[in-house]
């Protein structure tokens, strides 16, 4: 499988991305490929840059120099509300869901970019509007199927415990339907059980959705059982690639998670 | 196979989680049965029913200057849903939607007055107007959140009334003399008194605003307003542009209290420059507040409190007019903290929660 799709063209590209915050060099050059169908461990110490290069993904930042490409164009164009439309999706790390909409909602905003009206259509509630919204509702009814939500559904999401509001906000970014799935830290302030919980879900996302992940994340453990491939960060800068066999072994890797020279 | 065991596990988590969390105890317990819930919806629609047909039989019971005071009441009722869409569903706040409902009012005046314009057709021009003014007032308005919001659009409210009176428009407004407006006749030799028609007028056109405003709220337009007001970066994210929404929700909400504004002139058969102070801005702010925040039928209430509860105050104290009615505002403020919208919520809240252990 990675022989396969290593020759093939990479789905995401990140091509020498420079982001910098006054003096300060967040990120120096980065560089790196996803295929469709990887799961793709984004790892670092605190302050390596994840969560910059994240953004610069979802489009809040916009890289100094670089590029990042989407099947093969360009999306440092495009602004943060046209990336679902391009096919990339994302979850928040601290949980960014609508608190005061019911969990059923919070889904039905994912389809917003798959879906078309205008106000004045809305307010008359037109045929086709009442046929979009029908297509629209069995997505997410689909959803909350598959990441169990039905006892939830319809309540308010503010007062849902911490786990559930996780699975919601990930039912959110695959209403989107994405071809990339952006997952900012989704292991944080899970207990031992929901991570092991949420690794499976993540596989299964990629296995039964066919959605390729790109994964930021701190839990050494979760990266480690899933991801196909991770990359290191460190200071800003790309210390290491490979698989997680690979990485763990790299001396490179073990300096800056336990403190070498830099520190 | 991974999915079923995903999903059960999931299912579980959530329901364990959801008995042991402090916060989510209380939600179980409000769980809405669908037994429950379709019985709140029917309450709903029985209350509804009985407000219209009162709607529909008050003005042959009631003298003229009632069914006045009605008229303006679903006219303020008008605005007041216009205003919510603005900050109760998207969370921009107004403080100066009296500005709009002035330029509804002097459309629909100047047109009849100086062009002989129908009645009825100064309507949807006031609309149109207000919403292009409302949709430019808020690109603008884009920059500046909450309070800071808050003021500009105090600043709208100030500025409008004095543009009015200025002389290079005072060939059109008649500058602070006003316009006077004649009465309109009900059409088709109907037996209705102008009273009577005018009333009538509104309330078929505040039905189909409710209706309109209920079907936005409920629909892809309504869900994206109401995720930039929870969450404008998450908003973003999911694809809404919200930018285009939010300049757009200032135009719909100008739209509404715009129409309301050519009706109230219509309605009064007079305007001038201060028929529209700061002070009626104030009125549907308090309106939406006390009819409930982001509940639409709620500004039916809220058009009733802003033209009744004055003059209640005004009955209790002569002299003390305005104290008496401040003094009512901040109990209802303490007594209903969420507006009528809140107190109903809880109210069916519990009668379901009662009629499941009883």
């Amino acid at each position: 499988m990675q022989a396969n799709t290593a020759s093939a063209p990479p789905q995401l590209a990140v091509r020498d991305v420079v982001v910098r915050f006054g003096g300060i060099v967040a990120l120096d050059g980065i560089a790196f490929d996803l295929h469709k169908g990887e799961i793709l461990g984004l790892i670092g110490p605190n302050g390596a840059g994840k969560t910059t290069l994240f953004n610069c993904l979802s489009r809040l930042y916009t890289p100094a120099s670089g590029d990042i490409l989407y099947d093969g164009n360009s999306v440092l164009s495009r602004r943060p509300h046209d990336m679902p439309a391009i096919g990339i999706g994302r979850s928040f790390q601290n949980v960014a869901l609508f608190q005061r909409m019911t969990v059923r909602d919070n889904i039905r905003v994912g389809a917003h970019a798959a879906s078309r009206s205008d106000f004045f259509s809305d307010a008359l509630h037109l045929p086709w509007v009442r046929r979009q919204e029908a297509a629209v509702d069995a997505t997410v009814s689909e959803l909350i199927d598959y990441l169990g939500l039905g006892a939830v559904a319809d309540l308010p999401v503010e007062g849902l415990p911490f786990g559930t509001r996780k699975r919601v906000e990930i039912a959110r970014a695959l209403a989107i339907r994405p071809g990339v799935l952006l997952l900012d830290e989704p292991a944080g302030g899970l207990n031992h059980d929901e991570v092991g919980e949420l690794g499976r879900l993540i596989k299964s996302i990629r296995d039964d959705r066919g959605v390729t992940i790109l994964l930021v994340e701190h839990h050494m453990g979760l990266v480690m059982s899933i991801s196909d491939k991770v990359v290191v960060l460190s200071f800003g800068r790309k210390i290491a690639e490979g698989t997680p066999a690979e990485v763990q072994q790299n001396p490179d890797v073990i300096a800056a998670y336990l403190g070498g020279p830099a520190e | 196979m991974s999915v079923n065991t995903t999903t059960t596990d999931a299912r579980q988590a959530a329901a364990s989680t959801t008995a042991t969390g402090p916060a989510g105890a209380v939600k179980a317990v409000s769980l809405p049965e669908p037994a429950a819930a379709s019985g709140n919806a029917k309450i709903m629609r029985t209350a509804g029913i009985a407000l219209l047909i009162m709607g529909l039989t008050a003005p042959f019971m009631a003298g003229n200057f009632l069914i006045f005071q009605l008229t303006m009441m679903l006219i303020y009722g008008i605005a007041i849903l216009g205003l919510n869409i603005l900050t109760g569903i998207n969370g921009q706040f107004s403080l100066g939607h009296g500005a709009f409902y002035a330029v509804g009012a002097y459309t629909a005046a100047i047109m009849m007055d100086q062009f002989g314009v129908g009645y009825l057709w100064t309507l949807p021009v006031a609309g149109i107007i207000c919403f292009i003014v409302g949709f430019l007032f808020g690109l603008p308005a884009l920059r500046l959140e909450g309070i800071y919001l808050a003021l500009a659009t105090f600043a709208l409210a100030v500025v409008t009334p004095q543009l009015f009176k200025l002389s290079p428009f005072e060939h059109w407004t008649s500058g602070v003399m006003g316009i006077v407006i004649s009465k309109p006749e009900a059409p088709l030799g109907l037996p209705l008194n102008p009273d009577q028609w005018l009333y009538f007028l509104t309330l078929a056109i505040g039905l189909v605003a409710y209706v309109c405003a209920r079907n936005l709220v409920g629909s892809r337009t309504g869900r994206a307003l109401m995720a930039i007001r929870d969450n404008p970066i998450a908003a973003g994210s999911m694809g809404v542009n919200t930018a285009l929404f939010k300049s757009l929700a200032f135009g719909v909400s100008a739209l509404y209290t715009g129409v309301a504004g050519a009706l109230g002139a219509i309605v009064v058969q007079y305007i001038s420059p201060d028929s529209f102070t700061f002070t009626l801005s104030v009125a549907l702010v308090v309106g939406l507040v006390v009819g409930g925040v982001g509940w639409l039928p709620g500004a039916l209430f809220g058009g009733a409190f802003i033209m009744f509860v004055p003059n209640i105050a005004e009955e209790l104290s002569k002299g003390l007019s305005g104290a008496v009615y401040g003094a009512i505002m901040i109990l209802m403020m303490y007594a209903i903290p969420t507006g009528l919208g809140g107190l109903l919520k809880a109210a069916l809240t519990a009668l379901s929660k009662r009629s499941k252990t009883g």
